[in-house]
């Protein structure tokens, strides 16, 4: 079946707004949106911007805005957005993040919010030459935010971000909570002063925006709300305020 | 612009990482990737790394090193399997102390589970050896080692892209790469350089690789006149989506998935009685494209394209969504198949380079004939060899922990008595002039028609099966290819961001190991591992038990040899 795809194009360096500009292109159904779009740079227009490697969802560099929604271009298949859209699939790039050209954004003001967090195993314990012991049940608590891929599919779709741009964003408050529930790290003792701050988790306001457009199924307005409750519960214990609402 | 460090390491995955954290204790290090690190091929892997650890039942690293030496159709070099199969245990255990969230047995020790060659007691039966993160294995340790070079300040030039290597005789003095945000080129001195770059796997249509994976590290080291080593064997893992190659780990298998043909038969009960569904990847490749071929497949046809079903419907629910929940997924979004209902179609895909870049137990490039100084390679892009003909499941990311370990601690004791870097005057040149050129080729060709005809004869002509004329006229079209390749222009001139350059480059690379691994299996007049040929169906240890060790130049390929380590097994014949 034919489709339009209409990209957002832009190259800021050398100047221009940005326009959407249209290519037809014959897909089948069951194509990743990524398909048509390396058939393009391979064989129509190679000027075309976007990053790209796993193709199957799991590397998260080709998360873009497709007909407005965030999802990862090698996850969605033509069949998923076709039929709503009358065969014209709209992609832009990400928001809140700077567009380098195309679809292409500048990630590091996201991974430097990554970076803030600790992001890393800090353990509790001294090695003892075999692995440090864990039920299933603990590693069970943090399992779900143990999948992230750093797309910045969230960051993009969080609205909290449109207001305040120093909110820390939802993917970093996921790979805070990845260690904050591993039972053999320091936890929270270590990140809670990064975490409670006025711009770290508490601007959230539960839209559930970075819930829906999740391609890696991370249930992350919940562990949030989790995180702020843990907080919350460390502060009283030792007799202090939180930093929400200041 | 000029930078210089002790040691250079190109590419970000496993087997980069976890040298950078080795040799950046002491080394002034840079880790240089085209990608993001946390893109990197190794987040792909799924059913796991194997070690004797014994958690589940008894096992030794000694069965371990001899089921890789088997495996591997006895082309393995045997003292290199018993290191990867002794460092195995330390490493997962050091991946655990780091933070990797293995999955768990009820005692709360690692989990292990079965996968395809890995046996108790010699061959006997399988064995739990696979230490596993659900089916996430690869992303939990690319993961772990990433967030572990954040804590330890290990210094990055994400995309760049390595595109020249100084040597002088068999001496790095470093590389020249392309910086994605501006076009310019960079030069990086470095008393030791480590390519790190992964596989090649976008050579071939139907492929589990990303398509980042086209092994540009042994590419260039190919063009600089290195010969690669045992470039013939490439393995087809059996089970891709069907006709997008999209892997369905073998860990399904080993969670007791069954592979079935069109009548509903268990046909792996006919190839491999004792280890079943759980013989090597290059066994039931075979017997998935001998059973298309005998209009067993689904449809039927006996195409090449024809396909099998996996099974693991028997599992129920709770395992699957426990056990493979990234598969399911994969089955629901991409084929709209629940495997915990229904079965999976599958076709084998190509997945792993067992040859490479050739390289000695420290990860020092060794042709056989010059061991090179500040030169090293490690994981997919390198041969060491542990995999020999056929590596087995899980050992892929056992060899890029145990030597991207080991080249790191090489390369910290190698620099601290090394010379400075040479000067190179004109260091950038030829690098410019080939990128200049590309832009100049404004209304050049499109890489399109290339990429498609590569990956259409590789897979069809230099596959799972191969025969003497298939392979001949494979070698005549590749260079043809690499002829049209030389009309190939950029349509983007500009500097910044200019990704269509990268992906002229890229293809640059996947020709010419194309034509190093066709030649090389046209060479080789026997049938050994993931090397099948119709027209030499056995294999002969009196003259082909030697690793293959191919130059490239301008008139084609020149092949040389090299021993083979048989210090501890004989080699028997291989049956499972």
């Amino acid at each position: 079946m034919k489709v339009t795809l209409s990209i957002q194009r832009s190259d800021p360096e050398r100047g221009g707004e940005a326009r959407l500009e249209n290519y037809d292109v014959e897909v089948k159904r069951t194509d990743r949106v990524l398909d048509a779009l390396m058939y393009l740079t391979r064989n129509v227009d190679g000027t075309l911007g976007y990053r790209r490697s796993c193709a199957h969802g799991v590397c998260g560099s080709d998360a873009m805005r497709i007909n407005g929604a965030e999802r990862l271009a090698c996850k969605t298949l033509f069949k998923d957005v076709v039929d709503r859209s009358g065969g014209t699939v709209t992609l832009e790039p990400l928001r809140h993040l700077p567009v380098q050209k195309d679809l292409m954004v500048d990630q590091s003001p996201f991974f430097e919010k990554f970076r803030s967090v600790k992001p890393y195993f800090v353990p509790k314990a001294e090695p003892t030459g075999k692995e440090f012991v864990q039920s299933q049940e603990e590693r069970a608590l943090f399992d779900e935010a143990t999948k992230c891929i750093n797309c910045a599919a969230c960051y993009s779709a969080c609205p909290i971000l449109d207001k305040n741009p120093k909110f820390i964003g939802p993917a970093a408050i996921v790979q805070a909570a990845r260690f904050v529930n591993d039972s053999r790290d320091k936890g929270l003792d270590e990140r809670i002063d990064i975490l409670d701050q006025p711009d770290g988790v508490w601007p959230c306001e539960s839209h559930f925006e970075c819930t829906r457009v999740c391609p890696r199924d991370i249930k992350i307005t919940k562990l949030i709300n989790l995180t702020k409750r843990q907080i919350k519960k460390a502060r009283a214990a030792d007799g202090r305020e939180t930093a929400e609402g200041k | 612009m000029v930078h210089e460090f002790d040691a250079v390491i190109v590419g970000a995955g496993g087997a980069g990482l976890y040298a950078a954290l080795e040799a950046s204790k002491t080394a002034k290090t840079a880790v240089l990737s085209k990608l993001y690190p946390q893109r990197s091929h190794t987040g792909a892997a799924q059913g796991g790394i194997g070690a004797a650890l014994g958690n589940v039942e008894e096992d030794s690293p000694e069965w371990h090193a001899f089921d890789t030496v088997k495996g591997g159709d006895y082309l393995v070099d045997q003292t290199a399997a018993k290191v990867l199969a002794e460092e195995a245990v330390r490493a997962v255990y050091d991946l655990e102390n780091r933070g990797l969230p293995f999955s768990r047995l009820e005692n709360g020790t690692i989990a292990q589970r079965r996968f395809g060659g890995h046996t108790h007691h010699f061959g006997e039966g399988p064995v739990h050896r696979s230490c596993y993160a659900a089916d996430r294995t690869g992303h939990m340790i690319l993961q772990t080692l990433y967030q572990q070079c954040v804590k330890n300040d290990v210094t990055f030039y994400d995309e760049f892209h390595v595109v020249d290597i100084l040597l002088e005789g068999t001496r790095a003095h470093g590389v020249v790469a392309f910086e994605l945000k501006t076009g310019e080129l960079h030069v990086f001195k470095a008393k030791a350089v480590l390519f790190a770059t992964g596989g090649f796997g976008r050579m071939f249509k139907i492929t589990s690789n990303a398509l980042a994976n086209t092994g540009d590290g042994p590419a260039l080291l190919a063009r600089a006149g290195i010969p690669m080593e045992d470039m013939e064997f490439y393995q087809f893992h059996p089970t891709g989506i069907l006709g997008m190659g999209i892997l369905i780990t073998e860990g399904v298998r080993g969670e007791g998935g069954i592979l079935k043909n069109r009548e509903g038969e268990r046909f792996m009960e006919r190839y491999a009685p004792t280890m079943l569904d759980l013989a090597p990847r290059d066994m039931v490749s075979r017997a998935i494209m001998t059973e298309v071929m005998a209009g067993k497949g689904m449809r039927g046809d006996r195409k090449i394209d024809d396909y099998v079903m996996l099974d693991a419907s028997h599992l129920g629910r709770e395992t699957v969504e426990k056990k493979i929940p990234d598969i399911a997924d994969f089955c629901r979004t991409y084929l709209d198949v629940d495997p915990a209902v229904d079965a999976m179609p599958v076709q084998p895909t190509a997945h792993y380079a067992m040859g490479g870049i050739p390289t000695d137990t420290h990860g020092r490039v060794d042709t056989g004939r010059a061991v090179y100084d500040g030169l090293y390679a490690a994981g997919e892009a390198a041969c060491v060899s542990v995999h020999g003909a056929n590596r087995l499941g899980t050992n892929s990311l056992v060899d890029l922990v145990v030597f991207g370990r080991r080249a790191g601690r090489h390369i910290a004791e190698y620099v601290r008595g090394a010379s400075a870097p040479r000067e190179f005057a004109n260091a950038t040149d030829a690098s410019r002039a080939k990128i200049g050129g590309l832009r100049e080729k404004k209304n050049g060709a499109h890489v399109g028609p290339i990429v498609q005809r590569m990956q259409e004869v590789m897979m069809t002509q230099v596959g799972v099966y191969r025969d003497q004329a298939e392979m001949d006229d494979a070698i005549k079209q590749i260079q043809e290819l690499r002829d049209e390749f030389k009309e190939v222009g950029a349509q983007d001139t500009g500097d910044g961001f200019n990704a269509e350059v990268l992906n002229i480059l890229e293809l640059e690379s996947l020709l010419d190991l194309s034509l190093l691994t066709a030649a090389g299996a046209a060479n080789r007049t026997e049938s050994r591992g993931a090397h099948s040929r119709r027209d030499f169906p056995d294999r002969d240890d009196d003259n082909w038990l030697k690793h293959t060790m191919a130059t490239i130049d301008d008139d084609g390929v020149v092949i040389d040899y090299k021993d083979v380590d048989l210090g501890i097994w004989e080699p028997k014949p291989r049956v499972y």
